[in-house]
């Protein structure tokens, strides 16, 4: 038995050897694909095109828009004179932010009244705009506050009033400096390894059937398990490798952090690389020809993808959305590699994501196996 | 050019299409799941983040900072607990996102020289999630520092105006309510676009090959510019349907506005569709199987158009090397034409500069399908 598998095993990998275009397919665009991602794929703001307005022209409103031109936040591209401009430069596209400091702010100011500034933000990109707004928050509450401390001063109340003042010390685990990259190159490895070896398995089997070589083999004395082991070794292999290559770019070009132990995702590597190889299978009992297997895959892919907390928040999907990530290997196998990079824990927090794969693993190769059988009688 | 024989291959190339179920699939199928997987997998609001509180103060003040917490929509409360190991253990285990971390003695602390410190421990493994929930975060702590003092000095009969002096009034053009789903689906509209377009256009030459019947195409008196336009033009009206029907759904169903002219966007999107028909067709010439054809296709239009044009990550954000790849992206100018047409209601005046680039790439590259195609076997 096993000198079958390993003759099935030598043939595999010769004729990947010898094809040429399949190995370009498994080494170059794996490794574009994370180099787009680690260096294009980024929610983090900073230096926002920004316009101001100071119609005010007063130490005040001077002061007010220095903290906006030092913060690394934004990026004062233009100083504008009306409101109009600030408008038109928005709809232009030209600056995201405008700020409107109005006239006879720091006249307000002084005198205790509310000081109305306007800010005006280009939504086209919500995710920007809110992050953004919340810097502008977070800069005019810094400037009220110490604006508030010199007033109380300059009114000689300033020893005996009462002052609230509570700071907020945000520490962020696992990514202190919110580094986008190191969120999305981690994710890049399990949905690279996805595409790769469903594609890899769902092809090299209907391609054995379309060529008419798969009835060949069939007159072999192989059985099927053996011919099942044989055809989907190699891709096993190759997909570890390949989460190697990756994982090698991500740790020492990216420099993303692996803080948990190599065994665990090793482990959870594997019971995806299952899961993936099962799907791949279940595909190729479905479809006669490439083209369909091609079809298929994307239809199945894609999904899988978007639904899988890459790059989209899970917990802000409708909630039919969310159960149905449940049934998705890839939803769980990025707990699992975000949870060995980036948090360094082990079995003992990712366990209910390693039975999730381990029993995705069982009913999808059982069930790409019975089926297998049944389309090889 | 004789329009009878581009008509003779359009014919034959519409009646192919119309019996092999897998491209109408392709065709039909595809806009209508991008469109829903897009439209409600893909979000970027930030609500109902998981939070646990560990309150080692236990005081009034504690308990009323904590209920700021619960009555935003933002946040929803999971825990309370006394001491941070088990908040930290929530943390790993990805239960909670944060935990707000008030100290003992807090309520004393707040009204000394020195000031309260309340620490927020953050999740920062998906990085965009943790800046909008600790932004969040430090507007209601600060908002609620602001009230307590208001209420204190007028408790002790100081003057009171001082403490809200500036009143941030942010305006949100374009998209009021900051939905991602508005600033999202305008960009879906081109990526469905990018993948029908070229994926039906990969299989044409490539499936000429592949089923045999290069040779007797080569027999007939069609020339490679008849060629290229009677097969491309089914294909391009497929387009425009499957761009009706992606539009219709982004306003009917996801209730995107649309502010723009009808209009340019469809002069521009006739100008997108000629680019990936012809990249596709480009494809389908250089590489003889269908199989091939088609992934290479898919790799050179999805990726570039998820990822480098401003569809969902800001382009002013990337390293600026990346930024001028982009430019290289005919997506990249399509999707700003569209984002602006629906969100912005931009005029083709204000779009001219994209509008232009995209014309000039139209131009080349259709221009280069045109020569691509040799009547030889091999």
């Amino acid at each position: 038995m096993f000198q079958r598998i390993l003759q099935m095993l030598v043939k595999e990998f010769l004729q990947l050897r010898r094809d040429k275009s399949a190995r370009f397919r498994l080494l170059v665009p794996p490794v574009i694909q994370i180099l787009l991602f680690g260096y294009a794929a980024t929610f983090e703001v900073f230096n926002v095109a920004t316009i101001v307005a100071d119609q005010d022209h007063t130490p005040e409103s001077r002061a007010l828009v220095a903290e906006f031109v030092h913060s690394s936040r934004f990026q004062v591209k233009a100083n504008a004179t009306s409101s109009a401009q600030v408008e038109a430069a928005i709809q232009r596209s030209d600056v995201h932010v405008g700020i409107v400091v109005p006239a006879g702010f720091s006249h307000r100011l002084r005198a205790g009244q509310e000081a109305p500034i306007q800010v005006l933000l280009d939504g086209t990109n919500s995710n920007t705009a809110l992050i953004a707004g919340g810097y502008v928050g977070q800069i005019s509450q810094a400037f009220a506050r110490t604006q508030a401390t010199s007033l109380l001063a300059a009114s000689g109340h300033a020893l005996t009033a009462p002052r609230v003042a509570i700071e907020m010390q945000p520490r962020f685990w696992f990514n202190p400096n919110l580094d986008s990259r190191w969120f999305f190159v981690p994710g890049v490895i399990g949905s690279l390894v996805l595409v790769t070896i469903v594609n890899l398995t769902a092809f090299a089997i209907v391609r054995e059937r379309e060529v008419g070589t798969l009835e060949q083999l069939l007159v072999t004395p192989i059985r099927p398990v053996e011919f099942i082991l044989g055809k989907t070794l190699p891709f096993f292999l190759i997909g570890l490798l390949e989460v190697a290559i990756v994982a090698g770019i991500g740790l020492l070009w990216f420099r993303v952090p692996f803080t948990g132990s190599a065994w665990v995702l090793f482990g959870g590597t594997c019971l995806f690389l299952l899961s993936a190889l099962g799907i791949g299978l279940l595909i190729s009992t479905v479809c006669r020809t490439q083209q369909q297997a091609f079809a298929s895959n994307f239809f199945i892919l894609n999904p899988m993808f978007i639904l899988s907390g890459f790059g989209f928040p899970i917990a802000s999907m409708p909630e039919p959305l969310q159960w149905l990530t449940l049934a998705n290997p890839l939803r769980h196998f990025l707990v699992i590699i975000r949870g060995t990079f980036l948090k360094g824990v082990g079995l003992e927090v990712l366990w209910p994501e390693f039975a999730a794969l381990a029993l995705l693993a069982t009913v999808l190769l059982t069930g790409s196996v019975l089926r297998f059988r049944k389309s090889l009688d | 050019m004789k329009w009878r024989r581009t008509a003779a291959v359009a014919r034959k190339e519409a009646l192919q299409v119309v019996r092999d179920p897998r491209s109408l699939m392709i065709a039909l199928l595809l806009p209508l799941m991008q469109m829903f997987l897009l439209g409600y997998g893909v979000k970027l609001d930030v609500n109902n983040i998981p939070l646990c509180v560990v309150d080692e103060d236990d005081s009034q003040q504690s308990r009323e900072l904590v209920q700021r917490f619960v009555a935003s929509r933002y946040f929803a409360l999971r825990a309370v607990d006394r001491t941070v190991a088990p908040a930290a253990r929530r943390i790993d285990a990805g239960m909670c996102r944060l935990a707000l971390v008030l100290p003992p003695r807090l309520s004393e602390s707040l009204v000394t020289r020195q000031g309260a410190a309340v620490q927020l421990l953050v999740d920062g493994t998906d990085s965009n999630t943790a800046t909008i929930a600790a932004g969040y975060a430090r507007s209601i702590v600060d908002a609620y520092a602001t009230g307590l003092q208001v209420s204190l000095l007028q408790q002790r009969g100081y003057p009171t105006h001082s403490m809200t002096p500036l009143d941030v009034r942010p305006r949100v053009w374009f998209n009021e309510e900051l939905e991602s789903s508005h600033f999202i689906i305008p960009g879906v509209v081109a990526l469905v676009m990018a993948v029908i377009g070229s994926q039906l256009s990969s299989l044409t030459i490539a499936r000429e090959w592949e089923r045999g019947t290069m040779e007797l195409l080569l027999s007939t008196p069609v020339s490679r510019l008849e060629l290229m336009v009677g097969k491309l033009a089914p294909y391009f009206l497929i387009g425009l349907v499957d761009a009706a029907i992606c539009v219709g759904l982004a306003v009917g169903w996801f209730d995107v506005p649309f502010r723009g002219a009808a209009l340019t966007l469809f002069g521009t999107t006739c100008l997108y569709l000629a680019v990936v028909l012809s990249i596709g067709y480009l494809v389908s010439v250089s590489i003889r199987s269908q199989v091939g054809a088609s992934q290479v296709a898919l790799v050179l239009t999805m990726l570039p158009t998820t990822l480098l044009s401003g569809f969902t990550f800001p382009i002013d954000q990337m390293p600026a090397v990346v930024q001028g790849v982009t430019t290289l992206v005919s997506a990249r100018y399509y999707v700003t034409i569209v984002k602006a047409v629906f969100l912005k209601g931009s005029s083709a005046l204000e779009l001219a500069v994209p509008i232009a680039c995209l014309a000039m790439y139209a131009a080349i590259v259709v221009a280069l399908a045109a020569r691509s195609f040799r009547k030889t076997l091999d």
